[in-house]
């Protein structure tokens, strides 16, 4: 008995040193193999279909060269931190993955992407590219390293039914942010079960709360954040404490939500499937892909989204030129520095990014277009009702200063906002504490007071 | 032929060795990396990702000064004092106890429901935990059928609530190690002492918890050293909001390592626990050898 237990024993310890003395796979094989790396959730779909697509028409164009996807299920900041921990080792780098506009510049830094300038030089579909999305791939030294996808605008989104309810004309156009609290202050006083007008707040929605709300407040006051040609960011503006006390105006009146669900991470879950299609919201700022989550297909399905919802540019503080502010980011694909087939890699890049696919794409995620020949397609045009308008947006639109010191500045801002809302701190000491926070990251060199 | 003294005793080692090759490999190892990387300025992105460089002590300076360390050393402490030392360990103990006396029927539907809590993956355990505790949860829920205003748990009391559903789900290791222990009580010596005419708690205090010493001890070091390192719970239930509230030391290592990509300062943060948690380990360890006769 014993002895057979001994024999089985070894056999199985033989059987496994075997196997895997098998299983890394022979070196020619592995070469063949386009490992593709991107973000997929339950809400956002667009890029696995558009990968999938492309896919098959890769592999049936080139015999013996299997894609493999490796969707990778988080939201955008994991999503992030899990890419930079696959890049950070040659076994398990991508050869293509899908990045972020603001990650681009601390990747190329780190060595992560591939130059690809000899390589766009060879494509023909380059030259359909705007100028402005190609900017968005350059990195410091001039070089581009990725392809945009899309780019995307931010912008009011209202609720018709709500603001018709309160006897407030549609369309509506806010020229100043008085227009935005008197408004809301009308809404509250006609039905006090409805939400006004939100903004985003606080570290819960992370990203969201710069790039929908806080920028667009600090940008229409005349201030920046950093200032581009110094290369310093910018510190004691007075524009920075008017955007915190405008936000402190909308959550002390209650014409936003509660603080404890501003800094609920799900918020915009509730603000897209909930609020928006009980008209239960006036008004919020949010990103021109909107329609993305409403339209068939999307995750909150809402049928008469088109004759209910309407858009307004956010308007400057006192009205002053250019009128409008609106904040763009987007996403690009790039090549991954360490494959070992760049062509075939890049070739995988131009099949997923052709005309087809990328209109396909545009028109499922409701981005904005930015092939010239993807922007005049009607299917694009007529992709939703909304497309002309948060397009036009593109003339007054911002990019966040994407230098690597960039997520621990934003994470400062957000807790200023979190401060004021909850009361904790007043807009001058929130913006005071910024100030201390944005020395200790950058060093007091790299700031410029304003 | 008989082997020499020497190489017997190097035989004597090696069923061991795939343990201990296997401890060095993946626990030694990562210390060791967190120690390394902590004194370089190693990035997730960015330049330092490409060719880090050694900083010294830069990042532990950097810690002492960052105001949100003290906060969250604090609030670390908080976290184990009153969940695991306080919470589980009495708790289990208090338990173990009743549940001697108790009706078997008693006993074990008491013990399965606690043991429940503890066999949950722990993600699924802070999911449920969440659901218990958000706006829109159980609770709010059973204070709504009975009348009472709802509160938002997880702003408003982060700590009580995060420490709440430690002790939920981590009570029962005590339980079943505390019950282990009683069982190990002879009977003989609490009916002496009962013949001595000590009562209930006397017989507690002098006889019982004295002679389960041992016990209170590893389970101590063990529930101290696991709420230590809890993540998952507080990760889910609050993210270490609101405004740090809630931020105990592995969320700030996790929060600087990959939100803001300074695997550095992280691994700086981490080595402040890796050395705290030791030095808990070394007392314990003290103490267990005091504790045997």
């Amino acid at each position: 008995m014993r002895c057979r237990a001994l024999k089985t024993m070894s056999l199985i310890a033989a059987a496994a040193v075997v196997l895997t003395a098998c299983s890394p796979g022979d070196p020619g094989d592995a070469a063949k193999t386009l490992k593709v790396a991107y973000q997929k959730t339950d809400s956002f779909t667009a890029v696995d279909t558009m990968l999938q697509a492309a896919k098959q028409e890769f592999e049936a164009a080139n015999q013996g060269v299997s894609v493999e996807l490796q969707p990778i299920q988080a939201n955008d900041d994991d999503y992030g931190t899990k890419l930079a921990l696959a890049l950070r080792s040659p076994s398990t780098a991508p050869d293509v993955f899908y990045e972020d506009t603001f990650k681009v510049r601390s990747d190329v830094d780190a060595g992560y992407l591939l130059k690809l300038d000899s390589h766009l030089e060879g494509w023909e579909d380059w030259d359909k590219f705007d100028d402005g999305a190609k900017a968005a791939g350059r990195a410091d030294d001039g070089g581009t390293y990725a392809v945009p996808l899309g780019t995307d605008t931010r912008a009011i989104w209202y609720n018709k039914k709500v603001f018709t309810n309160a006897g407030i004309s549609v369309p509506w156009e806010p020229r100043s942010w008085q227009d935005i609290l008197d408004t809301a202050r009308k809404i509250k006083a006609n039905d006090p079960g409805v939400v006004p007008f939100n903004m985003y707040a606080g570290k819960g929605t992370g990203e969201g709360t710069v790039m929908q709300g806080f920028y667009e407040l600090l940008y229409g006051t005349g201030s920046e954040l950093y200032d581009e040609e110094a290369g310093k960011w910018v510190v004691g503006s007075a524009g920075f404490t008017d955007s915190l006390a405008f936000l402190k105006t909308l959550y002390d009146e209650q014409l936003a939500v509660s603080p404890a669900e501003a800094l609920d991470a799900n918020i915009w879950k509730k603000v897209f499937g909930e609020w928006f299609p009980n008209a239960k919201l006036g008004a919020t700022v949010e990103g021109s892909y909107a329609p993305s989550f409403w339209q068939e297909g999307g995750s909150y399905e809402w049928p008469g989204y088109e004759q209910d919802m309407g858009v307004a540019p956010f308007p400057t503080r006192d009205g002053q030129d250019p009128g409008a502010v609106s904040m763009s980011g987007g996403w690009t694909l790039a090549v991954g520095a360490g494959t070992k087939d760049p062509d075939l890699a890049f070739n995988f890049l131009t099949t997923a990014l052709n005309e087809k696919n990328s209109l396909a794409f545009t028109v499922e995620s409701s981005q904005i277009a930015v092939r010239q020949d993807v922007a005049a397609d009607p299917g694009y045009l007529d992709g939703n009702p909304f497309v002309k308008e948060v397009s036009e947006l593109v003339s007054v639109t911002r990019y966040r200063p994407a230098t690597s010191d960039y997520p621990r500045i934003s994470a400062a801002v957000q807790e200023a906002t979190e401060a004021v809302i909850t009361g904790s701190r007043s807009p001058e000491e929130a913006a005071a504490d910024y100030d201390v926070a944005v020395t200790e990251i950058v060093g007091s060199d790299k700031t410029v007071r304003k | 032929m008989p082997v020499p003294a020497a190489a017997r005793q190097l035989i004597r080692y090696l069923p061991v060795l795939p343990a201990v090759l296997l401890l060095l490999v993946f626990l030694a190892g990562p210390v060791f990396w967190a120690f390394n990387a902590s004194f370089t300025n190693a990035g997730l992105t960015g330049r330092s990702a490409r060719d880090p460089s050694w900083v010294g002590l830069d990042n532990y300076q950097r810690l002492l000064a960052d105001p949100v360390f003290p906060l969250s050393l604090l609030l670390t402490v908080v976290f184990v004092a009153g969940s695991a030392v306080v919470g589980q360990n009495l708790l289990g103990l208090v338990l173990a106890l009743l549940m001697r006396r108790a009706r078997p029927v008693v006993s074990s539907v008491v013990g399965t429901t606690v043991v429940a809590a503890w066999v949950l993956p722990e993600i699924v355990a802070a999911f449920a935990a969440y659901a218990y505790f958000s706006r829109d949860g159980t609770l709010n829920q059973l204070l709504g059928v009975l009348g009472l205003g709802g509160q938002d748990w997880l702003y408003a009391f982060p700590m009580v609530a995060i420490m709440l559903a430690n002790v939920w789900r981590g009570t029962a290791f005590s339980m079943l190690v505390y019950r282990a222990a009683l069982h190990d009580v002879p009977a003989e010596v609490t009916e002496a002492a009962q013949m001595d005419g000590a009562h209930g708690w006397q017989r507690l205090a002098f006889i019982t918890l004295p002679m389960i010493r041992g016990s209170i001890t590893t389970n101590l070091m063990l529930v101290t050293l696991q709420t230590l390192a809890v993540f998952t719970l507080v990760w889910v239930m609050t993210a270490g909001g609101p405004a740090n509230a809630s931020t105990t030391l592995p969320v700030l290592a996790y929060l600087e390592a990959f939100k803001f990509g300074d695997i550095g300062y992280g691994t700086a943060v981490a080595s402040v626990l890796i050395l705290i948690g030791a030095a808990f380990g070394l007392v314990y360890v003290r103490l267990l050898k005091d504790a045997r006769p």
